[in-house]
């Protein structure tokens, strides 16, 4: 059942196109993986879909529900969240206040404070402290849940990785875990290709703003992603028409 | 006029702006020739009208092109004001007084920029306006301006009105040429491309080694000593003297009026904002309080929908240039590029 | 000589007062609103009107007045703010100007230049003084601008740190882009923040005809006032205003003992003095984010706790 679906999408920055034409479904409980080189416009694309960058033309469906042109602080109650890139918390406010805040629109659903803190222990200590004085991975926590606690049918993360040590990596993606596979519709956009292949159960690559690759996880290898990554499977293709 | 290869030509001056530039001067002798046949209504009119475009290129110089907007212009218009009776009361000739108010003003403008150079935005708005309210109340503590009753410039009287009248007029006229002419020389000179570029992008201009603050600074100074003239000036022509006249904010306010809808950043909106206002004035001025709703109704509205002014919507609609400070890029083909705005 | 600083303090009360809105605003939209004193006076003229010419005690006409003056914030940021901001940093400073320009003669044209004071409507709460041991008397009107000031900061901390309509509006104020991303409509938070901000302008308005009197050109320096408590009680919680007004209510107490014309002139060298020092000594900026912070708020209550 597609949950999310849109339709040759084009994001504009100014006269620089970040994302042209680009068209997928998402069903519900996928976990999409979107990889792609620096300025392949995977984080214009995340962005658009959460509102924050309305886009040039194309349309954005939920569950048949236009929200093109929707702003960002009503998609959030209809049901997308998102996970900025830099973790953008409110650094002169508490771990507390910044997960009160995610829960604005008022979306009914589970996750609590509570909840969240049982979800990343590491801040249970941090509860009143201010953002701007965490260290990376529990920034990237707060934000995570902070996304969380507006109880989104959709989560968009956007390098939850960025900035911070293979060890808090792995302890953020553990934490992540148990979400991965609860059945929540994820797109995700990660550096490190092993570690989207891992968890996604779909891979999207973008390439100077297009999708050059979409393909459910078991069908592929990882050398093919790659070869997308680099835009080296049209070498291939124009040599295989020729 | 420089061509480069590929059919590219920068130029300057375009054929309008040599035109202008002509009509500029057609317009100063005429001007200059013009109290022969005028009334002496007149004359006193027009020298008004010196004096308000001396007030709006100066402002314009300092927020339109120097990025500073200031509410307490009017500190310069007085001191300019004041200084004059001073000087003249120690018995300067009160023509040489005018401009040597206008100099020691100036001399102090500097020492100030230091201190409110250091402010950003609104607070260096107000700022200005806190020190226009202060040296008000100083000023009044001088016993030669007896407080708010104020004193006179009687060492005028010593010249027949009529010959008064023109050497003023003269004056207002030879000034409001001189400094509309530095600035014109100022914006076309590499300080002026400085000048330029921090109107345009001020982070972007100082990673490119700009000396904003060297320029603003010479921008606050120039704008200091030319208001400080105009204010001279004016009390030449009404000769008395009150305090709390010339420190009124009622001139910044026509200041932004004039460059608000004329047009801030632009060389020729300054004046075609004086010119406008002098209009206005001249038709609506007895109207009194209504007259005054109306400036600020119509600054209002020109913040709001048409902040570049008049002289902006002109330059975008017929792409005219009269008084050239930039260079302007003609690509071969049909379109322009304009590199100065 | 106590007496002089008694007075000069309880007089911070009403500078405090008429600063708060103006840092308000400052500190969540970053516009300086130069029509903040004529909107005052503005206030202060509705509360005349309606004591004058209806009967309505001017404590009483705040309850129709504040509400009056929350639509005209909500307004004011909409249909004014909201645009001009969005033409830079510069532009603003101009329409509100302008807007005050058109304030202050709307007020002569109506009420003409006459002084007007709300002092006739209040009894004799205009004059009425408590005597403190030593023979000083403490006006009833200054302790309850203080009172009101004091409520009125606190009442403000805690809406900013305990609501979620604080906290969006601390978040829009911090990062208006992520503030959307989470749910907060930033125009509103924005046009609620304004709407606040001339609430507090309103009731600074009510203080300043109570205990003075006031005319159509009154603003402008009712907006100096406020600019300076707001510089001078600088960064860090909104309590900075209500040291900023004790400073400035005290500098012009003593000017004024000095000489007739030092009340205003003590006012704008303190002024001028703190900037200075601020400016050559620490290099901070002036109004900074007048901060809703954390720490800011854990050092007052300790503060509050500590004392008995």
């Amino acid at each position: 059942m597609t949950i999310l679906s849109v339709q040759n999408l084009d994001v504009r920055h100014g006269l620089l196109q970040a994302v042209r034409d680009v068209s997928f479904d998402l069903a519900k409980g996928d976990v999409l993986a979107l990889v792609g080189a620096n300025g392949a416009g995977k984080t214009t694309l995340l962005r658009s879909l959460a509102g924050a960058h309305l886009p040039a033309a194309g349309r954005i469906l939920l569950n048949d529900q236009e929200l093109t042109l929707v702003p960002s602080h009503r998609r959030i109650a209809m049901g997308i969240a998102l996970v900025p890139e830099g973790r953008r918390l409110f650094s002169q406010m508490t771990v507390e206040e910044n997960l009160l805040l995610g829960k604005t629109s008022g979306r009914p659903g589970d996750w609590t404070i509570d909840r969240v803190f049982s979800a990343f222990p590491n801040l249970v200590p941090r509860r009143h402290a201010k953002t701007g004085h965490l260290s990376g991975g529990e920034q990237q926590a707060t934000a995570i849940g902070r996304a969380l606690m507006s109880n989104p049918d959709i989560l968009l993360l956007d390098e939850v990785s960025l900035g911070l040590s293979p060890l808090v990596v792995d302890r953020v993606y553990a934490q992540l875990q148990s979400l991965l596979t609860s059945g929540t519709t994820i797109i995700l956009v990660e550096q490190d290709l092993g570690r989207a292949m891992g968890v996604a159960s779909r891979v999207i690559c973008m390439l100077e703003g297009r999708v050059v690759l979409d393909s459910p996880v078991k069908n592929i290898t990882r050398d093919q992603v790659t070869k997308a990554y680099f835009g080296l499977h049209r070498a291939n293709t124009g040599r295989a028409a020729s | 006029m420089t061509a480069i290869p590929n059919g590219i030509i920068i130029e300057r001056w375009t054929r309008s702006s040599q035109l202008a530039l002509g009509s500029v001067a057609v317009a100063l002798a005429l001007f200059a020739i013009a109290p022969l046949t005028l009334g002496a209504g007149a004359i006193d009119r027009l020298t008004a009208l010196f004096i308000y475009v001396i007030l709006a290129a100066m402002w314009n110089a300092l927020a339109g092109f120097g990025g500073l907007v200031s509410v307490g212009q009017q500190v310069f218009f007085g001191l300019g004001a004041y200084f004059t009776i001073r000087l003249a009361d120690a018995g300067l000739n009160p023509f040489l007084s005018l401009f040597a108010a206008a100099l020691i003003t100036g001399a102090i403008s500097l020492p100030l920029s230091f201190f409110m150079l250091r402010l950003k935005g609104g607070e260096f708005a107000i700022g200005m306006w806190v020190i226009s309210a202060l040296t008000h109340m100083l000023v009044n503590l001088d016993r030669l301006i007896q407080g708010e009753t104020g004193t006179s410039l009687i060492s005028l009287n010593v010249y027949e009105s009529g010959t008064r009248r023109v050497v003023i007029y003269w004056l207002a006229l030879a000034s409001m040429a001189a400094l509309l002419g530095i600035l014109f020389a100022l914006l076309r000179s590499r300080a002026g491309a400085a000048i330029q570029a921090i109107r345009d992008n001020e982070d972007a201009a100082t990673s490119l080694g700009v000396r904003v603050i060297a320029t603003k600074r010479l921008l606050f100074v120039l704008a200091a000593f030319g208001i400080a003239v105009a204010g001279a000036l004016w009390l030449a022509t009404s000769t008395t003297f009150q305090p709390k006249t010339y420190f009124s904010v009622q001139w910044t306010a026509y200041m932004i009026f004039m460059v608000l809808v004329g047009g801030i950043g632009k060389f020729e909106g300054a004046i075609l904002g004086a010119v406008l206002f002098f209009v206005i004035e001249t038709f609506f001025g007895a109207m009194g309080v209504w007259y005054l709703i109306g400036l600020g109704a119509t600054a209002v509205l020109f913040s709001l929908f048409l902040p570049h002014g008049l002289w902006g919507e002109i330059e975008r609609r017929f792409d005219v240039r009269l008084l050239p400070v930039g260079y302007r890029l003609k690509l071969p083909g049909p379109t322009k590029i304009q590199w100065n705005q | 000589m106590i007496d002089t600083l008694i007075q000069g303090i309880l007089l911070g009360g009403y500078y405090a007062v008429i600063a708060c809105g103006l840092s308000f605003m400052f500190s969540v939209m970053r516009i300086i609103n130069l029509a903040h004193g004529s909107l005052a006076v503005a206030a202060a003229y509705g509360l005349w009107l309606l004591a004058s010419r209806f009967g309505i005690s001017p404590f009483a006409g705040l309850l129709i007045v504040l509400p009056a003056m929350a639509a005209i914030g909500w307004l004011l940021q909409r249909y004014l703010l909201e645009r001009s901001a969005r033409g830079g940093a510069l532009l603003p400073i101009l329409t509100t100007f302008g807007l005050a320009i058109v304030i202050d003669n709307l007020m002569f044209e109506q009420f003409g230049a006459d002084t007007r004071s709300l002092a006739p409507f209040i009894g004799s709460l205009s004059y009425d003084s408590w005597e403190l041991p030593g023979g000083i008397y403490v006006g009833k009107l200054a302790v309850m601008t203080m009172a009101t000031a004091i409520a009125l900061l606190g009442g403000l901390q805690l809406f900013l740190s305990r609501f979620a309509l604080g906290r969006a509006i601390r978040a829009t104020a911090e990062d208006p882009d992520t503030a959307g991303l989470v749910g907060i409509d930033a125009r509103k938070a924005n046009a609620l923040a304004a709407a606040i901000a001339m609430v507090t302008v309103g009731i600074a308005g009510a203080f300043l005809a109570m205990r003075a009197t006031f005319d159509p050109y009154s603003g402008g320096p009712q907006l100096l006032f406020a600019f300076e408590a707001a510089v001078i009680g600088g960064a860090g919680s909104l309590w900075g205003t209500l040291i900023g007004g004790i400073v400035l209510g005290l500098a012009q107490s003593l000017g004024a003992k000095v000489h007739p014309q030092g009340f205003l002139i003590g006012g704008h060298v303190v002024f001028l003095a703190v900037l200075f020092a601020r400016l050559f000594l620490v290099g901070t900026p002036i109004i900074g984010r007048i901060g809703f912070t954390k720490t800011g708020f854990a050092k007052i209550r300790a503060a509050i706790r500590s004392t008995p």
